[in-house]
């Protein structure tokens, strides 16, 4: 707690100095982990972005169902897109809209927007989560590798009814 | 060493300013001594409110017992990390640095007037905040009340409020160093302590700017005023806010890891520089990490996420790595000058395991480093975090940094507060020797029990995980870990507060305050200045145990951090 004399530069120890060597080296690698995965990974976070208005998301929404609806479940449509196409889920308190049916190895661009408050997709058991926000459009490209039925849960808090909107992806 | 300066200078000649520690001859300030009581005082408090609220939340995740009903479980979530989270831990950083930039510099309290203002605004702000949370169900919008929930504006005036009085406290922070410098009342450099404690008030300070830009928006949106608010743009404010402000704590808990070994082992830093050099590398690099919470956030790019939440190229991280090695390798140097030479650990073996101050500082270090450290890492990793973003794992990594971590080092620092400042003997010394075990076990076995869970997918935030019926049977046990830690850990708190409760009330008045030892019996400030340069160059004492222990370290890291690699190639394609 006393205090140094007042020129503390001195060399570092043999010790220090191999730590802080090594310590720099897993450093750099941390951080070229990152380009790397990039470049070769086949799970990169999605950057695609667009502004949208509530109005003209949920317009796009309504039409996506239209277009492809083969079902209905507890009042949500089940929406059965062709592969490589545009695909829409709207969040709102406390509703993901609609259930999307996929098809295992197939692309899909996945539009994902909110109409309220902030939400969050967690894509489960798959484990997947990405923060949805209102007045953008964020697009993730996506390829389910497995087949089943997977919940969409919300996972940002949205106020008291949050734990309740849970939505669906089916893949076959 | 650090000469005293001549008592002549002292505050205008007043002579109830101040009085003598006779054992050190330190001078202590009265002004700043009321000042620290006072935050010290507030700190617990909210700590006292946080763990109520910390023990009812828990209690209803352990899915098995689900105590609250929705409503209150979100309310007390947001009142558990609005006084955890801020007001505990400011409270008692502001103590901290009314003790460095006074006590520890044998200085004054250069505007105490100042100082209590600053006291004040934060008292009005943390009450207030935790008065609107429980009164206006509008306002439960949690810790970072994320536009556009919008609550009532009294809650984002209480914000407002507090930030303004830490900010002030810093302020005096910096003009008793200023004062203390010129009136000559230490020789040489800033003490390392001190030193720690400045990178803390540097990095508050920007850290609150931070958050007034998110906040003082937010309050004119809430009354009309600003018709809207990008969310996008509130979240990358308040990040700039929440996140830096985690790390003052981490400075702050760096600087208390370097008092705590200097006071019970008698260390000295290997090299200043070193330990210096790491504590800059947090001022110029912690501030990219409020990125860490925008990673999967739609508009921002890899580029801008990659260079930012890695701190440009995990500059921060090297810096905690550096204090990693350098504080075990200080306290085994100064163990090893003991005489405990033999093998790796013998160092370790015998040290004070019976003294608080001592065992905190380990179980801190421990969690901090080896769960806290490790994951915070991890998950920060741009696309790692798709895995873990908004799920148990994260509060399951800041539980281990803040609570295992920053919470322990404080509560062991106390101990010895209560002699020096309160002037107050310790009570029930033994439930102070366990206390920093029990609490560290329970910290330890809340953040595992989440991070497990998040694995697993489970959310954070949520009142009932079983409407998603998603989440396979061990989830039940993860989370029941989670319940049973939670509940060793508040037992370790209800012990840190009746000790220090019983010691302030009812503990015999000490004549002089003075730094004491709880186990032993010798003044530890005395004890630190015998350490010769002959005796730290010496080939047996040189610190070979922690550089195997800082490998293992490493190695611990790398599996973690890959193996995540590994889960995450398993996933769905995305892009």
């Amino acid at each position: 707690m006393l205090a140094p004399e007042r020129i503390w530069w001195k060399p570092m120890g043999r010790l220090e100095k191999t730590w802080l060597t090594v310590a720099l080296v897993w450093c750099v690698f941390l951080t070229i982990m990152m380009p790397l995965w990039y470049l070769y990974g086949k799970q990169n976070v999605p950057a695609e972005t667009y502004r949208v208005t509530k109005e003209a998301y949920s317009a796009k929404v309504n039409e996506f169902v239209t277009q492809f609806q083969v079902g209905e479940e507890n009042g949500i449509p089940v929406v059965a897109p062709p592969a490589g196409s545009d695909i829409y889920l709207r969040a709102s308190t406390w509703q993901w809209y609609p259930i999307l049916q996929l098809e295992k190895g197939e692309i899909y661009r996945l539009h994902l927007s909110s109409m309220d408050l902030q939400h969050g997709f967690s894509l489960q058991p798959v484990n997947i989560n990405l923060q949805v926000l209102p007045g953008y459009d964020y697009v993730a490209t996506i390829v389910p590798t497995t087949t089943g039925e997977f919940t969409v849960v919300c996972n940002e808090y949205c106020y008291l009814g949050h734990h309740t909107m849970v939505g669906k992806v089916i893949v076959k | 060493m650090a000469t005293l300066a001549p008592t002549t200078q002292w505050t205008k000649g007043a002579k109830d300013d101040y009085r003598t520690c006779p054992v050190t001859t330190l001078k202590v300030d009265l002004h700043s001594e009321r000042l620290i009581i006072a935050n010290a005082v507030m700190a617990v408090v909210c700590l006292a409110l946080g763990g109520i609220a910390a023990l009812l939340i828990a209690l209803t995740r352990w899915q098995a017992i689900h105590l609250l009903d929705a409503a209150w479980f979100y309310r007390l979530l947001t009142l558990h990390g609005i006084d955890m989270l801020v007001a505990w831990i400011v409270f008692f950083e502001m103590a901290g640095l009314h003790f460095g930039s006074t006590i520890l510099l044998n200085a004054r309290q250069a505007n105490p007037k100042l100082a209590w203002f600053g006291f004040i605004l934060m008292t009005v702000g943390g009450l207030l905040a935790n008065g609107v949370v429980l009164f206006d169900s509008n306002s439960i919008v949690t810790f970072t009340a994320y536009v556009p929930l919008k609550a009532h504006p009294l809650f984002y005036l209480s914000y407002i409020l507090f930030a303004v009085g830490a900010l002030i406290t810093v302020i005096t922070f910096f003009i008793n160093l200023v004062v203390a410098k010129r009136e000559g009342r230490f020789e040489g450099s800033l003490p390392l302590v001190v030193f720690g404690l400045m990178t803390a008030a540097i990095l508050a300070t920007y850290t609150l700017l931070q958050g007034a830009a998110a906040i003082v928006p937010a309050f004119f949106w809430s009354l009309g005023v600003l018709p809207e608010y990008d969310p996008g743009i509130y979240r990358n404010f308040f990040w700039g806010f929440g996140h830096p402000a985690q790390q003052v704590n981490l400075a702050a808990m760096v600087a208390i890891w370097y008092a705590l070994a200097q006071m019970t082992l008698g260390i000295r830093p290997l090299n200043e520089k070193f330990s210096r050099l790491a504590f800059i590398l947090y001022l110029f690099f912690i501030n990219l990490g409020s990125a860490h919470h925008l990673l999967v956030d739609p508009g921002l790019s890899f580029a801008w996420k990659a260079v930012n939440t890695s701190y440009a190229m995990y500059l921060a991280v090297l810096g905690s790595m550096m204090h990693a090695f350098s504080i075990p390798a200080a306290m085994e140097v100064a163990q090893r000058a003991k005489g405990f030479t033999k093998g790796l650990f013998g160092w370790l073996r015998n040290a004070p395991w019976n003294e608080p101050g001592f065992s905190s500082l380990v179980v801190s270090m421990i969690l901090f480093g080896w769960i806290g450290g490790i994951t915070g890492v991890t998950i920060g990793t741009e696309q790692i975090n798709m895995l873990a973003h908004n799920t148990l794992r994260l509060p399951g990594h800041f539980h281990a940094t803040v609570v295992g971590g920053t919470t322990t080092a404080f509560m062991g620092f106390t101990y010895y507060v209560i002699p020096l400042i309160f002037r107050k003997e310790l009570k029930l010394k033994k439930w102070a020797q366990w206390q920093p075990y029990v609490y560290g076990v329970g910290s330890a076995l809340v953040s595992l029990g989440m991070i497990t869970s998040g694995l697993q997918g489970v959310s954070r935030r949520n009142w009932d995980i079983t409407f998603a019926g998603v989440v396979p049977g061990t989830v039940d046990l993860t989370l029941a870990i989670f319940g049973i830690g939670a509940l060793i850990a508040v037992t370790g708190g209800i012990m840190y507060l009746t000790v220090v409760l019983a010691s302030v009330f009812t503990g015999p008045r000490m004549e002089a305050g003075q730094l004491l030892l709880v186990a032993g019996s010798q003044n530890p400030l005395l004890e630190s200045t015998k350490l010769t340069d002959e005796q730290m160059e010496r080939p047996q004492n040189q610190p070979k145990g922690t550089l195997v222990l800082v490998f293992a370290f490493l190695v611990w890291f790398a599996v973690y951090y890959l193996s995540n690699w590994w889960l995450l190639g398993r996933t769905w394609f995305i892009r």
